[in-house]
């Protein structure tokens, strides 16, 4: 069984796989970079390495977040090996949910948000979305 | 001979890895003894040793990996199968390979034993006889039937020839070699050498090879040290901990020298490039009907693996344009007076921390006449601006874009795409590309690159809250402006502002409006006068903070379609900040190559033969002096304490180096009035490969100075005094200046 950690964006829940999550970061210290796309926020120093962080709302084609609001990286690992933090709301809990919850993502779902979720998983409360991270973080998916 | 024995060398260190490597695979081999691949490697292993070993004569070791071989030969075909009895016997020629690389290693020849036991027993295992097997004595049984003793001839050649021949030439080296090396004295004892001298490493012992990846990340994890030790600087420095100063200082030195030595393993010599050449200058010359002969100089000058990577294109690309365009044929050569063969030198050395590689040929030269021309004919300038030029400055004309001097388009060279394109790729990396040119006598082009492009010297500046690196290869000057100076000196030609810096204009760029930052109102404005591409421009920022020894970090994916930024690094307080592209921002700026002949053009007007550029400074006892800015490599305020003593002379660690210092009071002759200041105005100062800090009591202005009231009046019978911005103000003679250094000012590097 597959464990998922799950975090918050805009009201929907999100899942990514465990095993592509590098470590998730509370409040950092960002520098911003001129002239860049919406969708990256900044630059961060993970212990000497240069992350670049990715605005997951402005991906996902999602209002932004209200300035102030709080938000948590989560650093997810890059095919290129390095490593690329996903800027999202709030973080939630791991998840192992079975097999056969999972479906296709449903019409229902946001077309924006559908080319980077591949599945869908019913939870008892709600939908996790889950995220193709790989999609997410690489250049060519990018608005 | 010092070419057979870097042969030889290389020989011993290859073979030295083959036969572990030989060692492993044989073993797995006897564990599963079907693995054709592991045999195909054994095979090739031995086989390159019997190749090399038979081209450098030595017979011994041939005969043994030819038989050894040849059993490989056979098993690889399945016509023998193997056993342990086997593998122990390939194993021998494994012991007795080695042994003899030992005795070549120590002694330079292969030592008397002759191996004929080990030959004649492989070679009865060729003949059909079963080895005997010491070690696992019930295995031998299956070897019966794969023994065929089908094609025997080339076996029974195998062992005829090898061992007859194979065993005389070897005593007759050995008497010949000893001399080379000292432990041969004690005798020919293969025993002995066998044992190397005390405290020597054996050529294999001594290198290793060390993955590309492993050093990198070494590379990052050293700059990591660097940034931590930069943190600890900034904290220690503003506490009164004497402990923690020590501690520092110690860690400051330690990582310094670290890094240095990481970087000194990433060098490569040029030669690995160069080597290339003599071939590229064969075939081309062959094919234009031209005789041409290549000097090298400097072949083991050292730099950075990525840099060497990257000016492999642009001098390939120079050597062959000298060969086409420069060098003329045999004919039109001997016409001149000149000999037939044209000869392309090329010369490498370090200097400054920086290295050189001049590209010489004594060919045709480039008429500046006709780039002018050419310049007028393609539009790029008017004929005014093209005459003010000069020759100098035309013949460098070539590196522009779309610039083609060659008569017909030849398939060598010839396109208009090419030198301005060896001219970006060397500035990429942060060097500089100059040519000069004597009609009718040759060419030279010179190329200046940094020694490593991972951790660079740069400006750091502010704007908008923002900080931004800016590499020290692209800063030419800084400037201070206050308010009322602003408002008069900076002017606006059509909308776009400019500064009179000395005379000439200069091109404004306003880094916050660049990065669509919003603009700040300061009192002062700061511009940093860089250059990129030939051409200069001042851009604009809120501050400017300090110099820092940067370590360059490249960007992710996602923000590298911005070529604006050159990469990131991380300052002293953890903060990340981006480097600032110079040549990319001049680009977004709008600044065309027009301009860029335009200030080129400017400078040469501006600067006659008797103006020159001067630093002014001023004395303990408030006389001023004027050093030639030419000599001047930059401007450094170092703080008291850092200053060490070195015999009688003061001296300041500065880059892993160790500069010396020279107060110019007392070269001058003055009261030393700056005892009690807590930093030091220094001027760093130049002479051929020779730095030297001249510490002044202040730095007052550059000024661009025409030496009118000049005098032969100085306190030390220098260059003389002239009247400079309505002072008297003495020349300081640069040459007195080092004079004053031991040895020739030069001071051991520091390790």
């Amino acid at each position: 069984m597959s464990q998922y950690c799950t975090f918050a964006l805009d009201g929907h829940v999100f899942g990514v796989p465990v095993s592509s999550v590098q470590e998730v970061l509370r409040s950092q210290d960002l520098t911003v970079v001129p002239l860049a796309p919406d969708d990256i926020a900044g630059l961060l120093n993970l212990r000497g390495q240069i992350v670049t962080m990715l605005e997951l709302r402005a991906r996902l084609g999602l209002p932004p977040r209200e300035p102030d609001a709080p938000s948590v990286n989560v650093v997810v690992k890059s095919p290129d090996g390095g490593a690329v933090s996903l800027v999202v709301d709030e973080i939630g809990d791991v998840l192992a949910p079975s097999r056969d919850a999972f479906e296709a993502p449903p019409d229902t779902v946001p077309a924006s948000i559908r080319s980077l979720v591949t599945r869908v998983c019913k939870l008892d409360t709600h939908l996790m979305l889950l995220l193709d991270t790989e999609r997410a973080i690489t250049s060519e998916g990018m608005s | 001979m010092d070419g057979l024995d870097e042969i030889i060398g290389e020989f011993l260190v290859e073979s030295h890895e083959n036969l572990d490597q030989l060692d492993r695979d044989l073993i797995a081999l006897e564990r599963d003894p079907s693995s054709s691949t592991l045999l195909a490697s054994v095979f090739r292993t031995i086989h390159t040793i019997k190749g090399t070993s038979g081209f450098l004569a030595f017979s011994i070791l041939e005969s043994v990996t030819h038989v050894g071989e040849s059993l490989l030969a056979r098993l690889r075909d399945g016509e023998l199968a193997l056993t342990p009895g086997l593998t122990s016997l390939l194993l021998e020629v494994v012991d007795a390979v080695r042994s003899l690389l030992t005795n070549i290693e120590h002694t330079g020849a292969e030592g008397t034993q002759t191996y004929d036991d080990l030959v004649a027993r492989l070679a009865a295992v060729l003949d059909g006889a079963l080895p005997e097997d010491p070690a696992a004595p019930e295995a031998t049984d299956d070897n019966a039937e794969a023994d065929e003793p089908g094609e025997d001839g080339d076996v029974e050649e195998s062992a005829e020839d090898e061992e007859p021949e194979a065993v005389l030439p070897a005593p007759t080296t050995l008497g010949v070699v000893p001399p080379r090396a000292p432990e041969a004295a004690e005798g020919p004892d293969p025993a002995a050498s066998e044992e190397p001298a005390e405290g020597r490493r054996s050529v294999a012992d001594s290198t290793i090879r060390v993955d590309v990846a492993l050093l990198d990340s070494l590379m990052n994890l050293v700059g990591e040290l660097v940034l931590t030790r930069n943190q600890m600087l900034q904290r220690a420095a503003t506490r009164e901990d004497v402990e923690l100063a020590r501690t520092t200082h110690r860690l400051n030195l330690v990582a310094g020298e670290l890094q240095e030595s990481v970087m000194k393993m990433r060098l490569q010599q040029i030669d690995t490039l160069w080597s290339k050449l003599p071939r590229v200058v064969r075939d081309l010359s062959v094919q234009l009907g031209k005789t041409v002969e290549l000097d090298m100089r400097g072949k083991e000058t050292e730099l950075d693996k990525t840099i060497l990577e990257a000016v492999r294109d642009p001098l390939t690309h120079l050597v062959r344009n000298s060969i086409d365009h420069g060098i003329e044929k045999p004919d039109v050569r001997t016409a001149q007076g000149k000999p037939a063969h044209g000869t392309l030198s090329m010369r490498a050395f370090h200097e400054g921390g920086q290295v050189n590689i001049e590209i010489t040929d004594d060919g045709a030269g480039i008429d500046p006449t006709r780039l002018r021309d050419k310049a007028v004919s393609k539009g790029l300038m008017d004929r005014e601006t093209a005459a003010r030029l000069s020759d100098h400055e035309a013949v460098n004309l070539i590196f522009t874009p779309g610039f083609s001097t060659a008569e017909g388009v030849t398939n060598v060279s010839g396109r208009g795409v090419g030198m301005d394109v060896v001219r970006t790729n060397i500035e990429r990396i942060g060097g500089a590309i100059d040519l000069s040119s004597e009609p009718g006598e040759g060419t030279t082009v010179r190329i200046r690159i940094p020694l490593t492009l991972a951790i660079i010297p740069a400006l750091v500046v502010a704007a908008a809250g923002h900080r931004f690196a800016i590499p020290q290869v692209n800063l030419l000057e800084l400037v201070r402006l206050d308010a009322a100076q602003a408002a008069t000196a900076i002017e606006s030609v059509h909308g776009s502002p400019v500064y009179r810096l000395r005379g000439r204009l200069l091109p404004l760029v306003d880094l916050r409006e660049q990065l669509d930052l919003p603009a700040v109102q300061r009192e002062t404005t700061y511009v940093a006068v860089l250059k990129a591409d030939n051409q200069q421009y001042g851009l604009v920022v809120d501050d400017i903070l300090d110099t820092e020894e940067i370590v360059v970090k490249p960007l992710g994916t996602h923000l590298r379609q911005l070529p604006l930024y050159a990469g990131a690094t991380i300052m002293g307080d953890g903060a990340v900040a981006l480097i600032l592209d110079a040549t990319a921002l001049a680009r977004r700026a709008g600044m065309t190559p027009e301009a860029e002949l335009g200030t080129l053009a400017a400078h040469g007007t501006d600067a006659g033969e008797d103006a020159a550029s001067l630093l002014l400074v001023e004395l303990g006892d408030g006389r001023r002096a004027a050093i030639p800015v030419a000599a001047v490599d930059r401007l450094e305020e170092i703080e008291r304490g850092r200053i060490e003593r070195a015999g009688h002379h003061e001296v300041v660690q500065h880059r892993g180096q160790i500069l010396p210092l020279v107060r110019l009071d007392h070269v001058l002759h003055g009261d030393a009035g700056h005892q009690g200041l807590s930093t030091l105005q220094v001027v760093v100062c130049r002479q051929g490969e020779q730095q030297a800090g001249v510490v002044v009591n202040a730095i007052l202005d550059i000024v661009e100075a025409t030496l009118e009231a000049r005098t032969p009046l100085d306190s030390t019978g220098g260059d003389g005094s002239a009247v400079v911005s309505g002072h008297v103000t003495e020349l300081v003679d640069i040459a007195q200046v080092f004079a004053g250094l031991p040895s020739g000012g030069r001071l051991a590097w520091s390790a």
